[in-house]
């Protein structure tokens, strides 16, 4: 038992990142941009979120500073796409290297400055992102450990989640949006500034993004900054896009899944002896299984956006 | 729209622009690039002139650096190569990562295990079994696109990790090598599997240039090539014409893989002379961008692949004289087709300013 709740509690760590990067795309998908950068996003986010807590030894100035960065790749892709109409699959693609090759830059040009040849957190940002612990609450067996003993993260994970189904499900600028994603002509004709939304919500995903790139380094990394921070997580979030059908509350569960995938290879329950390289590939199976079943059931409700990946023109129809 | 103002600035389409002033808007694009870079480089410190020479001439220093930058090239253009192929067809092939993965993987079965056959005939089968192990796994997101219209992007990009993890499989298990300590590693490659080396380099390139032909022709001179580019404008045109869809998708999709599988075949046993994991190493992506950049026109490819690949090699070098990472190169090509992205803008439309009064129009 106790064995078990350790292993969702891992689930739960390592699935986080994920849900972050999950939302991000969900925001950019839900406003028509298939953005294929959440790699580069995130890359961008480990980088700023680490080198200004490295700085400025402060938690939150870390977080902001992530956020910022993840942004500003959100808007570079966005004036390229919104405004510039150029291909949304090259532009995320190259997004992503960029932005992985200017986070491993800078990262090493960090690394030939700094004395000890290696980067770490300093102190008291390295205790704010600690593991919370509420007295009483935290103490409790196995209901405290499983709700109330992550690190900050998560639950500001999980609070975006519910927040943003909310948004996109009860407000009228998030239902205006998906109006975008699906036919912006027909928005733009109903008086809904098509431009103005994406390109908000492509900064506002691309920011939500660079938070999950500044968990990868900042806790699974343990503040010790290393080239490749991301390692390809950015790539399962888009998958996770899809296992999770567009919904930022289904995210939620989903990454849930996908981190539990990730750790379940240090839990061998059925004591199989099942290659690992079979437990990595799981994540990309279901997924793709999740997108040619959706594909077959013709579902309109649980599919992407309609007008991801076409980028919108006023005058042409 | 409230106002009911015409805004200060809007987009409006523009007559096709003639050729010269095509390659002149391209060249500002790359211009841009380079003066954006070298600010980059300025604000850590070096003079961008300096280090712009020293990628330079840190590909062509001596007879084997250009040999190596070659090398590099090799799996590059190749690729670029294949995912052209379905581009064509507007088909978002984004797995040629997968797809050289899995003619690797074809093809080293052949140079692990039947090592032993004569040279050249292993040399054969094992170009035929990477182009047929890239091809088919190209075919499985072409057969549900065709048949239930999955979506190829998100697919294809599926494919690639799972494509990477056959490796780690086939490495930890089965493939193993007995003989090695420590982590498991697949065995190096008899010399009688290793591919052949011409000109100081493997002989990848001449499989490049014999496929630069054949895709040129195939798409520009062939019936195929002419179907391609009626399903890429619109299916319901091809169906009108009494065209296949279906069986278009699946041939171009089983061509495109397969192009990129013998990139994958040589690269294994050409360059790494054994399965690694890093045997593609993002080249597929790469070859994504190379073959937007050059238009889909496999000259270009010729051309931008080779750029691509000196500012890979130059990279390395700047890292060694001046300590700054070789992640430089992966930065200086992003920043360039950040600005050639948005440049082709300009093929097609322009900003039109507001007219003095500004009143409706």
């Amino acid at each position: 038992m106790s064995m078990f709740v350790k292993f969702l509690v891992a689930a739960v760590g390592s699935g986080t990142p994920l849900l972050f990067g999950t939302l991000g795309e969900i925001v950019n998908e839900k406003a028509g941009h298939l953005n294929l950068g959440v790699e580069g996003m995130m890359s961008l986010g480990a980088c700023a979120g680490f080198m200004v807590g490295y700085v400025s030894d402060n938690f939150l100035l870390a977080l902001l500073a992530a956020f910022a960065a993840g942004a500003l790749g959100g808007l570079l892709y966005a004036v390229l796409t919104v405004t510039f109409m150029a291909d949304q699959n090259v532009t995320g693609l190259t997004l992503t290297i960029f932005g992985i090759g200017l986070s491993n830059f800078i990262g090493i040009y960090m690394l030939g400055r700094s004395e000890t040849g290696s980067l770490k957190l300093p102190e008291t940002i390295t205790r704010q992102m600690r593991n919370i612990h509420i007295p009483k609450l935290s103490d409790l067996p196995v209901v405290g450990e499983l709700l109330f003993s992550y690190n900050p993260f998560v639950y500001l994970g999980i609070a975006l989640a519910i927040l943003l189904a909310f948004y996109f499900k009860r407000t009228k600028t998030g239902l205006n949006v998906r109006a975008i994603g699906e036919n912006p002509g027909a928005a733009a004709a109903a008086g809904i500034p098509v431009t103005k939304w994406k390109y908000l919500h492509l900064l506002l995903g691309g920011g939500i993004c660079g938070i999950g790139g500044a968990y990868c380094v900042m806790i699974i990394n343990g503040g010790v900054w290393i080239s490749n921070s991301v390692g390809g997580l950015g790539w399962i979030a888009v998958a996770l896009v899809i296992f999770a059908t567009w919904s930022p509350a289904k995210a939620l569960f989903g990454s849930l899944v996908f981190g539990a995938l990730r750790v379940l290879k240090y839990y061998n329950f059925f004591k199989l002896d099942i290659p690992i390289a079979i437990y990595d590939m799981l994540p990309f199976l279901v997924t793709a299984l999740v997108l040619v079943l959706t594909s077959i059931r013709q579902s309109r409700e649980k599919a992407q956006p309609a007008s991801c990946g076409v980028n919108y023109f006023r005058e042409e129809r | 729209m409230s106002s009911g103002k015409e805004p200060l600035i809007r987009t409006a389409k523009r007559a096709d622009l003639p050729r010269y002033q095509i390659y002149l808007l391209r060249a500002a694009a790359l211009l841009l690039a380079l003066v954006a870079g070298g600010l980059f480089i300025l604000c850590l410190g070096h003079n961008p002139l300096v280090i712009y020479a020293t990628i330079i001439k840190g590909a062509f220093r001596s007879p084997m650096v250009i040999q190596a930058t070659i090398k590099i090239m090799i799996p590059l253009f190749i690729c670029s190569l294949g995912v052209t192929v379905a581009f064509k067809m507007r088909f978002w092939n984004i797995g040629a990562e997968g797809q050289l993965i899995m003619g690797a993987v074809f093809a080293s079965y052949f140079a692990l295990f039947h090592s032993d056959w004569p040279h050249w005939v292993l040399i054969i089968v094992m170009i035929i079994a990477g182009f047929a192990g890239g091809g088919l796994f190209g075919l499985i997101p072409a057969y549900f696109n065709a048949k239930w219209g999955t979506n190829e992007t998100l697919f294809t990009l599926m494919l690639n990790y799972i494509a990477l993890n056959i490796i780690c499989l086939l490495r930890d298990t089965v493939w193993a090598d007995p003989k090695s300590p420590g982590f498991p590693k697949i065995a190096r490659f008899a010399q009688n599997s290793q591919l052949d080396k011409l000109f100081g380099v493997q002989m990848g390139w001449i499989f490049g240039l014999i496929l630069l032909i054949f895709v040129f022709v195939y798409l520009k001179y062939t019936k195929h090539g002419y179907e391609i580019s009626v399903v890429g404008n619109s299916h319901g045109t091809a169906k009108y014409a009494g065209m296949n869809v279906k069986k278009i998708i699946l041939r171009t999709m089983f061509l495109s893989g397969g192009i990129c599988g013998i990139a994958g075949m040589a690269q294994a046993t050409g360059s790494d002379m054994t399965l690694a994991t890093g045997v593609a190493g993002g080249v597929g992506f790469t070859a994504i961008i190379v073959a937007w950049l050059a238009q889909l026109n496999p000259w270009g490819i010729l051309l931008v692949s080779f750029l691509f690949s000196v500012l890979e090699k130059g990279s390395t070098v700047i890292q060694s004289e001046y300590g700054l990472s070789a992640d430089c190169a992966d930065v200086l090509q992003g920043i360039i087709l950040f600005c050639v992205l948005a440049s082709e803008f300009f093929l097609r439309y322009q900003f039109v300013l507001r007219k003095k009064g500004g009143g409706r129009s």
